[in-house]
């Protein structure tokens, strides 16, 4: 089960394990109930705890950003690791989610 | 320092074996002392691999998914292949964002990632014939960062 801290309109999701498409689907249903509360704007994405990902885990971040983005609200990540980020960037996400703890982004986050 | 090994293995094509596959793949490259850097591209890229034999070959029906990998000199090569439905359109399916499944939130990146992660990437396929995905990589010799002797296995994989 995944840890979350609500924190307002902003609900942090901690992501554990290994994202790849045998657990897709988990994470998948596990985040859609989280989001399900529509008074939440901001879903906020920590891979500290997560050890790995492929392009699976690109499909599940962009599925919930779109659902994010659909009711006006926004997907933000923190802490991915240098591996993650390089994915992370290949897939274009950079444009259009946020990662909240470039220090140049700190400041707004 | 190991020069020339070889190793073979078959597994069915159930969604559970994407992590089995990425540890051999790891427990078999150790022995070139790969920085953790380069073991994460090599697990990244078969876990693609891997993934859409699963998904594309055999479509959710289970068939066997062979991995082999050679080592050669400090150049490691892996094969992934199945014996599913095949790619009809190689080209358009290596393309970055083509997904036969855009309903299943599939990235369409498997191909790309493969070929950012890996020197080199071959695709051999014809429908109805399988699909063999060939890799290489060539890994950087003597390495001080290498995990064999730092960290022993049990931390990469």
């Amino acid at each position: 089960m995944l840890q979350s801290i609500r924190d307002g309109d902003r609900l942090i999701v901690r992501l554990a394990g290994e994202l790849d498409h045998y657990c897709a689907q988990t994470v998948r249903r596990e985040l859609d109930a989280l989001i399900a509360d529509r008074s939440i704007r901001m879903l906020i994405l920590d891979f500290t705890t997560l050890q790995f990902m492929d392009s699976s885990g690109i499909g599940v971040i962009l599925g919930r950003y779109r659902q994010m983005r659909d009711r006006g609200g926004q997907v933000g990540v923190i802490h991915m690791n240098r591996h993650i980020a390089r994915i992370f960037h290949m897939s274009g996400m950079d444009r259009v989610i946020r990662q909240l703890d470039k220090p140049q982004e700190a400041a707004q986050a | 320092m190991i020069q020339h090994n070889e190793m073979e293995i078959s597994f069915l094509s159930i969604a559970e074996n994407e992590s089995f596959a990425r540890v051999v793949i790891a427990a078999f490259a150790v022995q070139l002392s790969p920085t953790v850097s380069e073991i994460a591209d090599i697990k990244t890229a078969v876990s693609e691999a891997v993934t859409n034999a699963i998904v594309h070959g055999y479509e959710g029906k289970t068939g066997m998914v062979r991995l082999r990998a050679n080592i050669e000199d400090r150049m490691l090569t892996i094969e992934i292949s199945d014996q599913g439905r095949g790619i009809a359109n190689v080209k358009q399916a290596m393309e970055p964002f083509f997904t036969t499944h855009p309903e299943q939130e599939r990235s369409g990146m498997g191909f790309a990632v493969m070929q950012t992660f890996m020197d080199d990437l071959h695709v051999a396929s014809s429908p109805g014939q399988g699909t063999t995905i060939r890799m290489r990589k060539r890994i950087r010799s003597g390495s001080p960062q290498g995990m064999t002797g730092t960290y022993g296995m049990g931390g990469m994989l």
